[in-house]
């Protein structure tokens, strides 16, 4: 850069300034539309914190251990999940939105499911709760579909190559919930100790369900 | 819309990053933006297609580099400043000053727990009955509109196979236009990956994608 673009980048200091304070400043604008709107009586602050609340303390990834851990134990429950993905889980109480739909997917010795939304973020919210930012991501979006290999290895999981891959691109209102392989092991294991290896991204098809160590 | 958020098979974006323990929120204005993203649903004034097309509606070199809950909060304050809900400066003073448009009844916490266990369906009562079954091969439409649909360019004109049937739900690319829901026929269409990816792709891989009656067609 040459000493004249750089005296000029300084004349526009608040541009610097900016950069630094970014999320100050979104912070502060979030805060001040909260106000706003609250004043102009569109939303009420407190229904806001008990949105955050049901995210953050109801409604998570033990969700759908909990559908995953039934599926594996119950054969009448595995039979109704195959059959009509979305009675089966609502049965369980998980109804809430971004889950009106739902197809269970799963896994077996020869096919793997993945799931993504290259177009926004279309993630099963009521059995996972909200997804974690990588895979919002635009590397994840994109590759997903197109490398779901490479992805996987990213993520420390290497298939077999006899192993196929589905993909589930979220493109409609249907969302998708991925049913790992039960582990070895965990013959006589009843559904709340099974329940405790399901993780979220093996959910999600980014990971297989953890091995019975100390997990019990 | 050929936007930015259309990603699929796009190179060049580097590795996954992915955060240890990560929190559900990193900072407080993102608890704030996306709460009140879900509870500006109750005003009523736009759908779900419509939030989608207004976040992706955004220059592609912003939009890849942008925090998602900014994303849907500054899509949020577009779609309140295009109704006269909100102004600029009401925003940088942190003041109310014109009256409010208006809305729906706001959302209240005791109506919360009941709102999200209700979810939203997008299934509504079928007309008439599918044109395609299951193992039906067909291909799929090579179109680029300017305005919202689901139909990612990686998919377009491009053969593959219905392998459900889902049910009658709401056609984003009119809803989102407010253009009233049309609902049509959902499949689940599965392509083999070398379909979609020539060389490039797996010989057992398949992607599937859930699509509307109207991007599809017979095969030639």
């Amino acid at each position: 850069m040459s000493p004249e673009k750089n005296s000029s980048s300084h004349d526009h200091g608040h541009s610097h300034h900016h950069d630094h304070s970014h999320l100050t400043d979104i912070d502060a604008r979030v805060r001040a539309l909260e106000t706003v709107l609250s004043a102009k009586g569109y939303i009420d602050s407190d229904a806001v914190d008990k949105i955050v609340q049901t995210y953050t303390t109801k409604i998570g990834p033990q969700n759908g251990a909990h559908v995953v851990a039934k599926t594996w134990c119950d054969p009448e429950f595995r039979k109704w999940i195959e059959r009509d993905s979305t009675a089966a889980i609502h049965s369980l109480g998980y109804t809430s939105r971004q889950g009106e739909h739902i197809e269970a997917v799963f896994n077996s010795d020869t096919l793997h499911h993945l799931i993504v939304c290259t177009l926004c973020s279309c993630y099963p919210w009521s059995v996972l709760g909200l997804p974690p930012a990588w895979y919002k991501s635009p590397p994840y979006r994109s590759r997903a579909v197109f490398d779901p290999r490479g992805v996987l290895e990213e993520f420390g999981l290497v298939l077999p190559s006899s192993t196929g891959i589905e993909v589930h691109d979220s493109t409609s209102e249907v969302r998708y919930l991925v049913i790992p392989q039960r582990p070895e092991g965990t013959e006589g294991w009843t559904e709340s100790e099974l329940s405790r290896l399901v993780t979220r991204n093996s959910m999600i098809g980014t990971a297989v369900a953890s091995a019975p160590g100390d997990r019990r | 819309m050929n936007g930015g958020a259309d990603l699929g098979g796009l190179m060049g974006l580097g590795p996954i990053s992915v955060e240890k323990n990560e929190p559900l929120f990193h900072a407080e204005w993102e608890k704030r933006a996306f709460g009140m993203t879900i509870a500006l649903g109750a005003c009523g004034q736009w759908n779900i297609d419509t939030s989608r097309y207004t976040r992706e509606n955004v220059h592609p070199a912003d939009y890849m580099v942008t925090p998602y809950y900014k994303i849907w909060i500054d899509a949020a304050i577009r779609l309140m400043m295009q109704r006269s809900m909100i102004s600029e400066t009401e925003i940088e003073t942190g003041t109310a000053i014109d009256a409010p448009a208006p809305v729906k009844p706001k959302l209240k916490a005791s109506d919360v727990d009941a709102v999200l266990s209700a979810g939203g369906p997008a299934d509504r009562p079928t007309q008439g009955h599918p044109v395609w079954q299951v193992g039906d091969h067909i291909k799929t439409v090579n179109n680029h509109p300017r305005t919202h649909t689901r139909l990612p360019r990686y998919a377009r004109d491009k053969t593959g196979e219905i392998t459900k049937v889902h049910g009658f739900h709401v056609f984003p690319d009119s809803n989102a236009l407010g253009l009233g829901e049309d609902p049509r026929w959902l499949y689940q269409v599965t392509f083999k990956s070398r379909d979609l990816w020539g060389e490039q792709g797996n010989p057992l891989d398949t992607i599937s994608l859930d699509l509307w009656e109207p991007y599809l067609k017979a095969l030639q």
